[in-house]
């Protein structure tokens, strides 16, 4: 037994901060830091957004194009860095607002920026052991950075849902298989009470996201017998533009594989939600028959890799909600002090 | 039907200054206006059957309830004594039960106080507190301050019948105007147009000056049955018509948004009982919480068409020596507004006026004066009609 | 206003967070919020999901704020419409008060309110945007 999307869905604020409004009160190089992150502007939670708002509404938009009862979800999981609560799930709040009943699991998870992926491969056990009917797997974040930190140009909001069944009838994209890499690499964290994470310079790079990124990438090939060139699309996970663009190149991907899942440069890199919403942009206008590749990074460290391949249904139900893409051309600018009051109201 | 053969007369009135009053606290000042009324009636506190107070916030601002039992225990008396609250309108529902006590024979002589005391807390402590009026869970919850309710409605009467910053201002100027000649007024200074033009945005287009302000503040009056009214006043002033309505809590359930139905139930009735129509008013004194809620009171009373209020205001029609005097005593704009205190107050400013002795805002010869009582944004409101001679 | 506690707020989910009302039986007529009593003379309900979509009836701009609300101020207040029929009274986000027009299309979204101080629960509930 397999396990497919039956809906998905994104959310993205409407709030921007370029890049060179940040670099500008810091006193940095602008064109050094947009051509060396490859970030133009990032996107901005608004006063009244959490990682339970935008949950809640990539949830709803997945909801409007699977067509099903929110009772019969059997398993809700919200993966994220910045849960409102540290006690109290960010799962059961979505489940009361999109109308889930009682009759379903539920927890949060933390991974950094791969506790969405590991939700989704939550989602996938639970339907392909026929313990649920519907599984909800949500990676969201409002990411938080300390000011004048490298971080502060690209920790941004937004998230995405997947809802995950096994009936062949209903999918609008089979996930046809997954694997993961993991370790305990110290290459980015937070301390309970602290506000802001931190991390280790240059280590974040090969020990780490590239370790694991290409690990868990030629690990999947392997398990599917496939090659880079058997794909259509290829998401890997957007700290910045550079690291997945080398990632890809390091691999054998080639650009037209990977440009429409890059998001990064436009709206940031939203942690939990990243890997996620690149998957939603490209399922926006992926043809049926296409392969798609998906590999997120979560520091700490661990990659998920998935395999999907997308199923005529979508054509149907891509239209029933928003796109990625409205979201994204959906901006009103920040200035440096406006974003300060917004990043305040997040604790 | 309406069956009340009973008449009632006031005997006696009491105000504190209205305003900022450092110096007293709830009790003093509740004990202020009792004490002042007695002496104004000329009677001592043993022949006061029965007491009702109007206050909204004793206990939110002062942690005090139950303020029947502090109006009676400050004038050493065992007779039933009663706290009425219904927000802003507190005041003139005291002034209700006061009126039915007697009207039913249950008592003869009724004191009826109104107080409130708002300045021992902060700004924002008023502004949350006073949010009770509305709402709680649909308004208050979602920050619908009181600025921000009357606001709506001033943009939902301007989308319909157009009225200008200038006619809306010049309700605010008026009311200054007379406030300047109540020597307990908040505000005793004249303003002009262009000090409510500049004065700080509080919910758009309402600024700070379009506001009444928190006061500190409490009137009492002194009913009795008319029938004896003549042995304690020279000159008592009948109660002739009063009526009350209320319509819903929440402002967005309400008909219309642009007028308030319960004020035109309740001048209905009120009219009625008094047998008067809008043409033989001499004075009304109007819930001017903020300037839009006076614009909609005197066409809501029928002063004038809907949509016409803002040019009788502008024409200068309503100053104290004009065709149609509204608040000669400021309004709560000027005079100020202790929540609870205001209906009392409005009581107080019609007795003076009938009587002559309203020195320099007096219109000349007054003979029948309204007050209009709002509570909330328009659940509860209470207009009465008071006539110099027995009606 | 008061400060609502986490109980009160756990009572009002079914409202707050999913725009369910009620539909008397006996007239047909929606209300959001419920209706305890129908002007008809029903006093039995159905329960009624509306679709959260409305036309803006009135708004204003909120300068001076209750004491939980004065770090998000300005914000904006107005009337809804709902297609359905009821009024409600919500705030209005993702707009300046300067860019909304009487008249204009709106949709229920989910987001908070406040928080009950530093280690307080958290209130959410549902805000009106503009449709885009």
């Amino acid at each position: 037994m397999t396990a497919g999307i039956v809906g998905y869905g994104a959310y993205i604020p409407k709030y921007r901060i370029k890049a060179e409004t940040i670099a500008r009160v810091w006193g940095a190089d602008t064109r050094r830091i947009v051509d060396g992150l490859g970030i133009q502007e990032k996107s901005v939670p608004g006063k009244d957004e959490d990682t339970a708002t935008i949950a809640v509404e990539a949830a709803r938009n997945a909801l409007a194009r699977a067509l099903i009862n929110p009772k019969d979800l059997g398993a809700i999981y919200v993966g994220s860095e910045s849960h409102p609560y540290a006690v109290k799930p960010t799962a059961g709040i979505v489940g009361e607002a999109i109308g889930a009943g009682n009759h379903y699991t539920a927890a949060d998870t933390e991974f950094a920026c791969k506790a969405g992926t590991a939700a989704l491969q939550m989602c996938m056990g639970l339907v392909q052991s026929g313990m649920i009917k519907y599984g909800l797997a949500i990676g969201a974040d409002t990411s938080q950075a300390a000011p004048g930190d490298a971080l502060e140009y690209s920790a941004a909001a937004g998230g995405a849902a997947f809802i995950v069944g096994s009936q062949e009838s209903e999918w609008l994209a089979e996930i046809k298989d997954t694997c993961s890499f993991t370790s305990d690499t110290p290459d980015f964290w937070r301390r309970g009470l602290s506000p802001h994470p931190r991390h280790a310079g240059r280590f974040t790079g090969e020990p780490a996201y590239f370790k694991h990124v290409l690990q868990a990438t030629k690990a999947m090939l392997d398990k599917t017998h496939l090659q880079p060139t058997d794909f259509d699309y290829a998401v890997f996970h957007m700290p910045n533009a550079k690291f997945p663009i080398a990632a890809a190149a390091k691999l054998g991907f080639k650009p037209e594989q990977y440009k429409d899942g890059l998001l990064v440069t436009a709206i940031g890199n939203t942690y939990s939600g990243c890997s996620p919403l690149g998957l939603t942009k490209v399922l926006d206008k992926a043809r049926p028959g296409a392969r798609i590749l998906v590999v997120s990074y979560g520091s700490g460290s661990g990659s998920d890799a998935f395999v999907l391949e997308v199923k005529p249904l979508i054509e149907e139900r891509r239209g029933l909600a928003r796109r990625t893409e409205d979201y994204m051309k959906r901006k009103t600018y920040l200035e440096y002090a406006q974003y300060s009051k917004h990043m305040e109201e997040i604790h | 039907m309406l069956m009340v053969e009973r008449k009632v007369a006031v005997i006696g009135v009491g105000i504190t200054r209205f305003g900022e009053v450092w110096e007293k606290g709830l009790r003093q000042l509740l004990a202020e206006a009792e004490l002042q009324a007695l002496a104004d009636a000329r009677i001592n506190p043993e022949k006061v059957d029965m007491i009702f107070t109007g206050n909204m916030c004793g206990g939110e601002f002062a942690g005090q309830e139950h303020l029947g039992g502090m109006a009676s225990s400050i004038l050493n008396l065992n007779v039933a004594s009663t706290r009425v609250e219904g927000a802003c309108a507190s005041g003139s529902l005291a002034f209700r039960q006061g009126l039915m006590a007697i009207e039913s024979g249950r008592a003869d002589m009724v004191l009826v106080n109104g107080v409130e005391k708002m300045t021992d807390v902060s700004t924002e402590h008023v502004t949350t507190g006073l949010m009770g009026a509305g709402d709680e869970e649909w308004e208050g919850f979602q920050g619908f301050t009181f600025p921000g309710l009357y606001a709506l409605m001033a943009k939902a009467y301007m989308n319909k019948f157009g009225l200008s910053r200038k006619q809306l201002a010049a309700v605010a100027v008026k009311n200054h105007f007379h406030g300047a000649r109540n020597p307990i007024a908040q505000y005793r200074k004249e303003i002009t147009l262009d000090d409510v033009y500049k004065s700080m945005m509080v919910a758009e287009p309402l600024t700070l000056l379009d506001c009444s302000p928190i006061t500190d503040g409490a009137a009492s009056v002194v009913l009795c049955n008319a029938e004896t009214a003549k042995q304690y006043c020279e000159a008592p002033v009948y109660v002739a018509g009063s009526g009350q309505a209320s319509d819903t809590l929440a402002l967005a359930e309400r008909s219309e948004l642009h007028h308030v139905k319960a004020t035109r139930l309740a001048k209905t009735q009120a009219f009625a009982q008094a047998k008067i129509t809008v043409k033989d008013l001499d004075l009304v004194e109007v819930h001017d919480c903020f300037t839009i809620a006076e614009i909609m009171a005197m066409e809501d009373l029928g002063l004038c068409g809907n949509g016409k209020a803002g040019r009788l205001v502008e024409q200068g029609q309503t100053y104290f020596d004009g065709k149609t005097p509204v608040n000669t005593s400021g309004g709560l704009k000027a005079c100020g507004h202790p929540v609870g205190a205001t209906g009392v107050k409005q009581v107080v400013e019609v007795v003076q006026q009938l009587q002559g002795k309203a020195g320099k805002r007096q219109v000349k010869g007054a003979e029948i004066g309204v007050t209009h009582n709002v509570g909330g944004s328009g659940a509860t409101v209470v207009v009465n009609v008071f006539k110099r001679g027995l009606p | 206003m008061f400060e609502e506690s986490a109980v009160i707020r756990w009572r009002k989910y079914t409202d707050r967070y999913r725009l369910i009302g009620n539909a008397c039986k006996a007239c047909g007529e929606t209300y959001y919020p419920a209706k305890e009593q129908c002007p008809c003379g029903g006093k039995e309900f159905a329960a009624q999901q509306f679709s959260g979509k409305g036309r803006l009836l009135t708004f204003t701009e909120v300068k001076a704020a209750p004491e939980v609300f004065e770090s998000k101020t300005p914000y904006v207040i107005g009337i809804v419409k709902l297609d359905e029929g009821p009024k409600v009274g919500a705030q209005i986000c993702d707009a300046n008060a300067g860019d909304l027009k009487i008249g204009q299309r709106v949709e229920a979204v989910f987001r908070k309110f406040y928080a009950s101080g530093e280690t307080g629960v958290l209130h959410y509930g549902t805000k009106f945007r503009p449709v885009f």
